[in-house]
């Protein structure tokens, strides 16, 4: 009369749906959480869930209850030494001033709502309504492109992929597995049968027994299929992702005396705002780590970030390795092409027009998209003259002032506003 | 019967034990007489705990975010370890669906089936409100048909609009339901008679504003001329679905599922006591009964009164996990002390329970699950003895006295008073606040008055003229709720728009 199901296949996300909704439903409030993580998290944190508070008040689902007041009288189990008539002084819980049956049920009080979001909620409320130039043209690539390739052979599949070869091998090896009993077995019979009919008088009864037993011999390996099903093979091909979008983000970062601590971590933060965003819209990114100050140097990313360097400042040098590496290693019809540039405006001033002419002639037709943010809380110098007169040029060209760690995240949002692109 | 081979003999579980032991326990559930709906028990995992939780435990339900909101917190919870999940979660249907979690060990598998597939689902089955309120055999159905309902509405008005309308309707939720049956219709007689004297009150209460503020003579004529609603209604979302001018039939419809839903729940919410109790009468002595015939073995009892002593642990009121009475503790209890007046009575006994003492317990429980709720439950069956084991004692919280007064305590003076306390806590109709359509303003703005007749001097809430606000929504006009004293008179008053009058 009792039914057991295993309910436990049926998947887990019930509530999908409904988080999906609380979590529209708060987005503005989440979203503030949001921005104040970014503005203070460390950045290899910056990968990470976040937990998201809530003000009760903005939460609550408000409900007919009963206010403090009145009379009421309750029950209370465990009572070790009270006498009736006793009385005492009223505790003073003046902190959970009615706040109905949400204060209760939450098991915290009137305090604010906390929940954690998952690392891709985080980001994704991070990245929304932001987007590269030219993805829109790039679109249509997101959907994952796959590529037939060979990975041996396989019992099963379409007849499109018979193997002959292995399948006439494999057959030929069951034919002579299965059928080696019974040649045995014929040859001596035949061998048997020919030794009876040189006997003499004829044993005509043996004979008989010889040649039937010949003949159902004959016939079982007749039996023996040429080709049975378990012999086909075929040829196996797997799905293997191309990844089409693939970008190259160039990360070039003057690394000069001039660029201290504090500048120095407001352009990682810019960087790796970048790099999650590129991250989140292409299958596959190289990074190209660049620090100059009179010269020019590839660099890993520790060692981008963390080392120290002094020096004077050639922006050019920097210009012309980024060059040089999209020469040799990322042809741009392969590659989007990314250049973000961080500076605080130093630059030898005789150098800045030659950045200009480098940036117009050889990097940006090879460019999706170059930004430049500059730290400086001071007037602007040559280099942001120079690069003011790119921005004319190129639509694909961006650069901003940032004064410090809280501005960022607009600056950020405002390189990258969502643009259509013809 | 000595000869029997134990069921199991590790704590791992399979779905084929898992139908052994549900076997045996029905075999035993039925010498007891116990009547229950076909049971379909489900296998889930911690997960799906976590999302029939945030459904209000019902198996399918239309989609709001305060659901959202529920998985949110108990994922949080849960995840951080502050709080374990249910062993179980049983459904009101029929058949009576349980949920099992996987992570169970059998001994818990068993302890569940025993608990929420024969004592709940028994319960559900024969119980006075559940048989008059709730439709077992068609809630599923009818959850499918609200989801399917609300979603076609929201892809129709777009999902904004109807989470605006289902936040206005949840607000009221519990005055969604009709806490009396509708009386039986009167003779015409009696009707006239009560009519009549309905407006001498009215009149009287008239007479009463005439006196204070005159600006109303106007009026009072055309209250006295023809009232509306008739007789004050206690179910507000039918009141609104019926009568607000300005929904759409769709919103109707909303508003209709929304109470039906609050109409399925209520007798939960009033059997909370008896119903746990129940079960855990129940699943107490099944599994004793399984030990008893040697198909469980001694380390499956030590488990499993491990886990039975957890669910029925009352927590002294100074103890820092002390929350309030645990139901469970209580309902078990009383069942466990009713049946020892029936088996073994003592003076006292006969003196509180002449009528059960020393009869058939078997059929005693079976009377009182029928047919009582908590309150009743409470106020019938109490005994001094439970009193005294549980020291329950009363706190007076008088806001007209500067002291907290011990009231009553578990001796003589005290058991008759502690009992009528504790049915009283249970009685909704004290808990919620005591709120009824009032009146219209037919003739003129259509303004929506509402009545809290006051319990023991008790105010609303400040969350009413939030709700207050949904009611405004929904009503389309203006609306107030008057808080009213025990002697008639308004002590507070809450409008929206907030100045209205």
């Amino acid at each position: 009369m009792s039914r057991v199901i295993d309910r436990r296949p049926n998947g887990k996300n019930k509530s999908a749906v409904n988080r999906q909704r609380f979590i529209n439903r708060f987005k503005k409030q989440i979203k503030k959480s949001v921005e104040k993580a970014v503005s203070k998290r460390s950045i290899t944190d910056i990968e990470k869930g976040e937990k998201i508070n809530i003000p009760a008040k903005d939460i609550s689902e408000p409900i007919i209850s009963h206010g403090k007041g009145g009379s009421r009288e309750m029950i209370h189990p465990g009572n070790n030494d009270f006498m009736t008539g006793d009385k005492f002084k009223r505790p003073d819980n003046s902190k959970s001033e009615d706040q109905g049956s949400e204060a209760s049920d939450c098991g915290e009080g009137a305090d604010d709502f906390g929940f954690e979001i998952s690392r891709e909620e985080f980001l994704e409320i991070f990245f929304e309504d932001l987007s590269l130039p030219d993805l829109v043209k790039k679109q249509i690539s997101k959907i994952p492109n796959f590529k037939m390739t060979r990975a041996g052979i396989t019992q099963d599949g379409t007849p499109t992929n018979l193997n002959i070869a292995r399948s006439m091998k494999s057959a030929l090896g069951r034919r002579t597995a299965l059928s080696s009993p019974y040649k045995k077995k014929l040859a001596r019979a035949e061998r048997e049968l020919e030794e009876l009919k040189q006997q003499d008088p004829i044993n005509k009864e043996q004979i008989e027994k010889y040649s039937n037993k010949i003949k159902i011999l004959k016939k079982r390996l007749k039996s023996i299929p040429f080709l049975d099903n378990i012999d086909l093979k075929y040829n196996n091909r797997i799905k293997h992702l191309v990844p089409t979008t693939q970008a190259v983000m160039f990360c070039l970062m003057d690394v000069s005396g001039s660029m201290d601590e504090m500048k120095k971590d407001i352009a990682k933060r810019f960087f790796i705002l970048l790099y999650l965003f590129l991250n989140k819209n292409y299958e596959h990114i190289e990074l190209v780590f660049i620090r100059h100050h009179t010269s020019a140097k590839e660099v890993d990313e520790q060692e981008f970030f963390y080392s120290r360097e002094t020096g004077g400042t050639v922006v050019s040098s920097a210009l012309e390795l980024m060059h040089k590496v999209i020469v040799d290693r990322f042809p741009a019809s392969e590659w989007n092409i990314y250049a973000a540039q961080a500076s605080d405006g130093d630059n030898w001033n005789a150098d800045s027009p030659h950045c200009r002419d480098l940036i117009m002639s050889q990097i940006m037709p090879h460019l999706q998209h170059f930004s430049y943010v500059e730290i400086m809380p001071r007037h602007h110098q040559s280099l942001w003259e120079m690069y003011t007169e790119l921005k004319k040029n190129f639509s694909n060209f961006d650069m901003q002032k940032i004064d410090n760690r809280d501005e960022i995240y607009p600056v950020f949002r405002k390189l990258f506003k969502r643009q259509q692109y013809a | 019967m000595s000869a029997n081979e134990p069921i199991s003999t590790n704590s791992e579980w399979d779905f084929e034990l898992i139908e052994r032991y549900d076997q045996e326990i029905a075999r035993i559930a039925k010498n007891f007489d116990l009547d229950t709906y076909p049971n379909q028990i489900e296998v889930i995992t911690a997960e799906q705990m976590l999302d029939a939780y945030s459904s209000v435990g019902m198996p399918i339900n239309y989609h709001h975010w305060s659901y959202g909101k529920q998985f949110v917190h108990s994922e949080k919870n849960y995840r951080r370890g502050y709080m374990g999940l249910a062993y179980e979660i049983v459904i009101n249907s029929n058949p009576c669906i349980a949920y099992l979690m996987e992570e169970n060990t059998i001994t818990l598998q068993a302890l569940v089936i025993a608990h929420a597939s024969y004592g709940h689902n028994s319960f559900f089955k024969n119980n006075y409100l559940f048989k008059s309120w709730t439709n077992a055999d068609s809630i599923i159905d009818y959850l499918v048909f609200a989801r399917k309902y609300i979603n076609n509405c929201e892809n129709k008005y777009g999902f904004e609009v109807v989470e605006e309308f289902l936040d206005a309707c949840h607000s009221l939720m519990n005055y969604g339901v009709d806490r009396y049956k509708r009386p039986p219709k009167l003779s015409l007689r009696e009707e006239s008679i009560r009519q009549k004297l309905r407006e001498e009150y009215l009149q009287s209460q008239v007479n009463d504003l005439w006196r204070t503020i005159p600006k109303q003579a106007i009026d009072e004529q055309e209250s006295t001329e023809q009232r509306f609603p008739a007789e004050p209604q206690e179910n507000i979302l039918y009141f609104l679905e019926k009568n607000a001018p300005l929904l759409e039939p769709w919103q109707r419809e909303i508003l209709r599922i929304v109470r039906k839903i609050s109409q399925y729940f209520y007798p939960q919410k009033q059997t909370k006591v008896m119903n746990e109790g129940w079960a855990c009468f129940w699943h107490y002595h099944l599994i004793n009964q399984l030990y008893d015939e040697n198909l469980v073995t001694d380390d499956f009892m030590i488990e499993f009164a491990h886990h039975h002593t957890n669910v029925v642990y009352q927590p002294p009121f100074d103890s820092h996990f002390y929350s309030g009475l645990n139901p469970y503790t209580l309902g078990f209890n009383i069942f466990m002390d009713i049946k020892r007046i029936c088996v073994d009575p003592t003076d006292e006994d006969r003196e509180w329970f002449p009528d059960i003492a020393g009869k058939d317990w078997l059929e005693i429980t079976d009377f009182a699950m029928r047919n009582f709720k908590d309150e009743s439950f409470i106020a019938q069956y109490l005994s001094p003895k439970v009193i005294r084991d549980m020291k329950l004692f009363t706190v007076l919280d008088d806001d007209s006295k500067d002291n907290l007064e011990i009231s009553a305590i578990h001796n003589d003076a005290g058991y008759q008073h502690v009992r009528n306390t504790l049915s009283n806590q249970y009685n909704l109709a004290n808990h919620e606040p005591n709120i009824q359509v009032y009146a219209v303003d037919v003739k003129g703005n259509r303004s929506l008055t509402l009545r809290h007749q006051q319990h023991e001097r008790m105010p609303l809430a400040q969350s009413t003229s939030e709700v207050l606000k949904h009611l405004h929504y929904l009503w389309g006009f203006d609306v107030h709720i008057d808080s009213v004293t025990s002697d008639g008179k308004i002590a507070q008053s809450y409008s929206c728009p907030v100045n209205s009058n």
